[in-house]
């Protein structure tokens, strides 16, 4: 009973079948683009499939739209969050089903199931607050009450903790292993093998849209699972040999100096080197994107930032990216691209100026430097002037790499370069930053997963509550260090760890 | 991860010109209107009729040309109703008041326009007002200003020598000046919304205001030039609009940004910014006249006629939606 789903242009599945067990977490994997969105979506109604067949418990199943699928007990939690920012957190759990009296909205009750609700879960939120007033990762804990509040029979969780920390990701797994009952099942899609092995009791891998295998979580090793998704094997976590001369002893590119915000940076100070990788370790809102945004003056700070020996002021974005520095956001999707403008556009976006003639855009070239950039960076896409929404979590990513390539910055800040993409591209966007920095380019690699930043950087720089709590060097430095030093001022979480170790 | 790449090249004709299958339904509406008249009315296809739709046109066009690049960012301007006759009332204070040489009150008439645009931009940039409550705002300061500045009077051209010849003249026998010069506006206009800088970057910020500027791009300074642009059509609309009266109107204008708003929508240019075409507005502002002139000739009442104009607006953005929802 296969199920294929086709896109324009596109074959997204093809005869792909899973099976979920009553009682069982079951882990989807797959790289980006190997059709596990899709399959989520073919469950939760939000598409139809092609061909193929699904099944609730015996019975056919196909739901026509999101609410009959959570009516047949069908609860999805996506990736991406489905939140009224305005309204309260009990509003946004009830929306739809809010319980009324003569057709006026009765929030004290809405309220008290709420907070039912959060006493079941365990989750010590405010159901009177504006969701946005919540962290990231409050608003997941939303996302999964909400889901939580329909009588659900499968629960499906699409890379549930991208944004949480290890504390919270506990709590999310509790309150996963409190759902399954002889009644219930979880399908949880995920790139962290980690969790994966953590939660789950089998784990079915997709490739390319094709079913791959189904694989019994404890007898089954990482290198097995990663190789059955990558088709091929894959060392995760191995730094090549640091360049030599040491980066740390060559010229100073970026010179930051007492870099100060109202909210949250107090007197953040560092240099980057030409050709050096800088990693900035930290908890969640220790104030690392915070030092990039202020860098590029998308934030208001106070503080010197030197450009190879020359202060420079920085009001704007367009300032930083004139004197060299490029930033790659954490949020690629915000920050990042022009979602309905196609690969030419979003990658000639930061060196128009410098691609026109009398005037005039020379669509040409910009055309044949979009070629040489999927080439070289390998994004697989239908042809250059596919619009970015339909291409993968990955190759969006690339196409945002490709565009400070084009632009040829000497600094390149990249935030979280990694987050939502598959061990495979990861391993390419690593190798990517290392050749930059091989090439003479300075980059600050900004990560909360701490092999990444192991992996990456010659000197690490770890930030604890908006400041700097240390400098380490890659050869000396053990995760150990770094958790020590990011934890300096006794913050109560810690920060997330990726597979390696 | 919703898609996954076939190892088949897709050729860009079938997939990348969307906006071309958009403005191809704009254009076989148009024809379906233009037959749909023929038929219904003998006087419809008579030149002077024909002509008579260009001319009605030209000013709404022209008006919605400038419109396109700020509703391309995401933005709206309400402003170029009144804003043109603003337009049109200072070339008669330059032109006929003052005495000014015809080259440099037609000038004069564009710049107001262009100040329009800039302190419209600068209130959008600078001072981080939406668009609508900036350009509502210019758009009632200029009504009061046409007033103020003409004593509600209308101001006329019959002493300025060769002002009517600009926009009634023929400079290509049996075609007003009034169409040709909406045509060469609207080739500039797409060269420059498809070809330069400033194009561009509108079309980005429409698409995503935050990634324009997080890629370095000065999105407030760029802002501004958009609006100025747009300040600039609105200038030419109010100087082919005196010329073609032969006089400045104050009372006129309101209810024109409306109609070239109309115009830009039903062209498939989308109000969320980041799609727009040149093109579709021409056709759109044509759809526009054509369908009143239509209705009119059939002796359809007035009254009725904006019903169906609202009707078209509805209808050829339904299929926008439709024809989007199946490429998604």
């Amino acid at each position: 009973m296969g199920i294929s789903k086709s896109f324009p242009g596109v074959r997204a599945l093809d005869d792909v079948h899973i099976d979920l067990r009553h009682g069982e977490v079951l882990a989807l994997v797959g790289e980006n683009g190997a059709g596990k969105s899709t399959l989520m979506k073919l469950l939760a109604g939000i598409y139809q499939p092609d061909a193929g067949t699904m099944e609730l418990e015996g019975a056919p199943m196909s739901p026509a739209g999101p609410r009959q699928a959570n009516e047949l007990g069908i609860s999805v939690i996506h990736q991406e969050f489905h939140l009224m920012p305005d309204l309260t957190v009990a509003q946004n759990i009830f929306i739809g089903r809010e319980p009324r009296r003569a057709s006026l909205i009765r929030d004290d009750e809405l309220e008290r199931r709420a907070g039912l609700l959060f006493e079941r879960l365990g989750i010590p939120l405010d159901p009177r607050q504006p969701v946005s007033h919540l962290s990231v990762a409050g608003q997941q804990m939303v996302e999964i009450a909400k889901a939580l509040s329909f009588d659900a029979r499968v629960l499906i969780m699409d890379e549930p903790t991208a944004a949480l920390t290890e504390t919270e990701v506990a709590t999310l797994f509790r309150i996963v292993r409190d759902f399954v009952s002889p009644r219930t099942g979880v399908i949880y899609v995920s790139h962290r093998m980690e969790e994966v092995k953590e939660i789950s009791d089998r784990i079915t891998v997709l490739r390319d849209g094709h079913y791959v295998d189904t694989m019994p979580t404890a007898e089954t090793a990482t290198r097995q699972v990663i190789a059955a998704m990558v088709g091929r094997q894959l060392e995760v976590g191995v730094r090549p040999d640091p360049a030599a001369p040491d980066p740390a002893e060559r010229e100073v590119v970026l010179s930051v100096r007492g870099l100060t915000t109202r909210k949250l940076l107090k007197d953040v100070s560092f240099d980057l080197h030409r050709g050096e990788i800088l990693g900035f370790a930290g908890l969640m809102g220790a104030g690392r994107t915070e030092v990039a945004r202020a860098i590029i003056g998308a934030d208001r700070s106070t503080g010197v930032v030197e450009v190879k020996g020359k202060r420079v002021a920085v009001r704007n974005p367009a300032d930083a990216v004139r004197n060299g520095i490029g930033y790659l956001s954490e949020d690629r999707k915000r920050y990042g691209l022009l979602l309905d403008q196609d690969v030419v556009r979003n990658v000639m976006l930061s060196s128009l100026p410098g691609m026109t003639r009398a005037g005039f855009v020379r669509d040409l070239d910009g055309r044949r430097v979009a070629r040489q950039m999927v080439d070289q960076l390998a994004i697989r896409t239908p042809s250059v002037t596919q619009t970015t929404k339909n291409l993968s979590g990955g190759n969006q990513q690339k196409v945002v790499l490709a565009k400070w390539l084009v632009r040829d910055c000497d600094v390149l800040i990249v935030d979280e370069p990694t987050r939502g993409i598959d061990v495979g591209a990861k391993d390419e966007i690593y190798g990517l930053l290392t050749s930059l920095a091989a090439q003479g380019k300075s980059i600050i690699v900004i990560s909360s997963e701490l092999p990444e930043v192991l992996r990456l950087a010659d000197r690490i720089v770890v930030m604890c509550e908006g400041r700097i709590t240390g400098t380490l060097a890659n050869a000396d430095a053990t995760q150990h260090d770094i958790m020590e030093l990011a934890t300096r001022f006794g913050a109560d979480h810690l920060i997330t760890t990726g597979d390696a170790e | 991860m919703t898609t996954k790449t076939t190892a088949t090249k897709r050729t860009p004709t079938r997939f990348g010109n969307r906006q071309q299958l958009q403005q191809i339904l704009a254009f076989a509406g148009l024809v379906v209107i233009f037959g749909f008249f023929s038929f219904a009315s003998p006087y419809f296809l008579d030149w002077a009729n024909v002509k008579g739709i260009l001319l009605a046109t030209a000013v709404t066009g022209i008006m919605a040309l400038g419109a396109t690049f700020v509703i391309a960012t995401g933005g709206i301007d309400l402003s170029v109703g009144t804003g043109m006759t603003l337009c049109s009332v200072m070339t008669g204070v330059f032109l006929a008041n003052l005495g000014l040489p015809l080259v440099v009150g037609v000038l004069g008439g564009l710049a107001v326009g262009a100040l329009i645009g800039l302190l419209n931009g600068l209130n959008v940039s600078y001072l981080r007002l939406p668009p609508f409550i900036a350009t509502l705002a210019m758009m009632m300061v200029a009504q009061g200003l046409s007033l103020v500045i003409s004593g509600t009077k209308p101001i006329y051209f019959s002493d300025v020598a060769g002002f009517d010849e600009l926009a009634g003249g023929e400079l290509i026998p049996g075609l007003p000046n009034a169409v040709l010069i909406f045509f060469a506006a609207a080739a500039i206009a797409g060269v420059v919304l498809s070809k330069t800088l400033t194009g561009r970057y509108a079309l980005s910020i429409g698409s995503n205001e935050e990634a324009t500027a997080i890629s370095g791009v000065d999105v407030r300074r760029w802002k501004v030039v958009i609006y100025v642009v747009a300040g600039l059509f609105t200038g030419l609309a109010g100087v082919v609009m005196a010329s073609r009266l032969n006089s400045a109107q104050p009372g006129l204008g309101l209810g024109y940004e409306l109609e070239a708003i109309a115009a830009v929508v039903i062209g498939g240019t989308s109000l969320r910014g980041g799609k727009a075409t040149i093109l579709g507005t021409v056709i759109g502002a044509l759809i526009m006249a054509t369908l009143t002139n239509g209705l009119r000739i059939m002796s359809i009442p007035q009254e009725w006629q904006k019903v169906a104009v609202g009707i078209v607006i509805v209808l050829a953005v339904y299929a926008d939606i439709l024809r989007r929802g199946k490429e998604a």
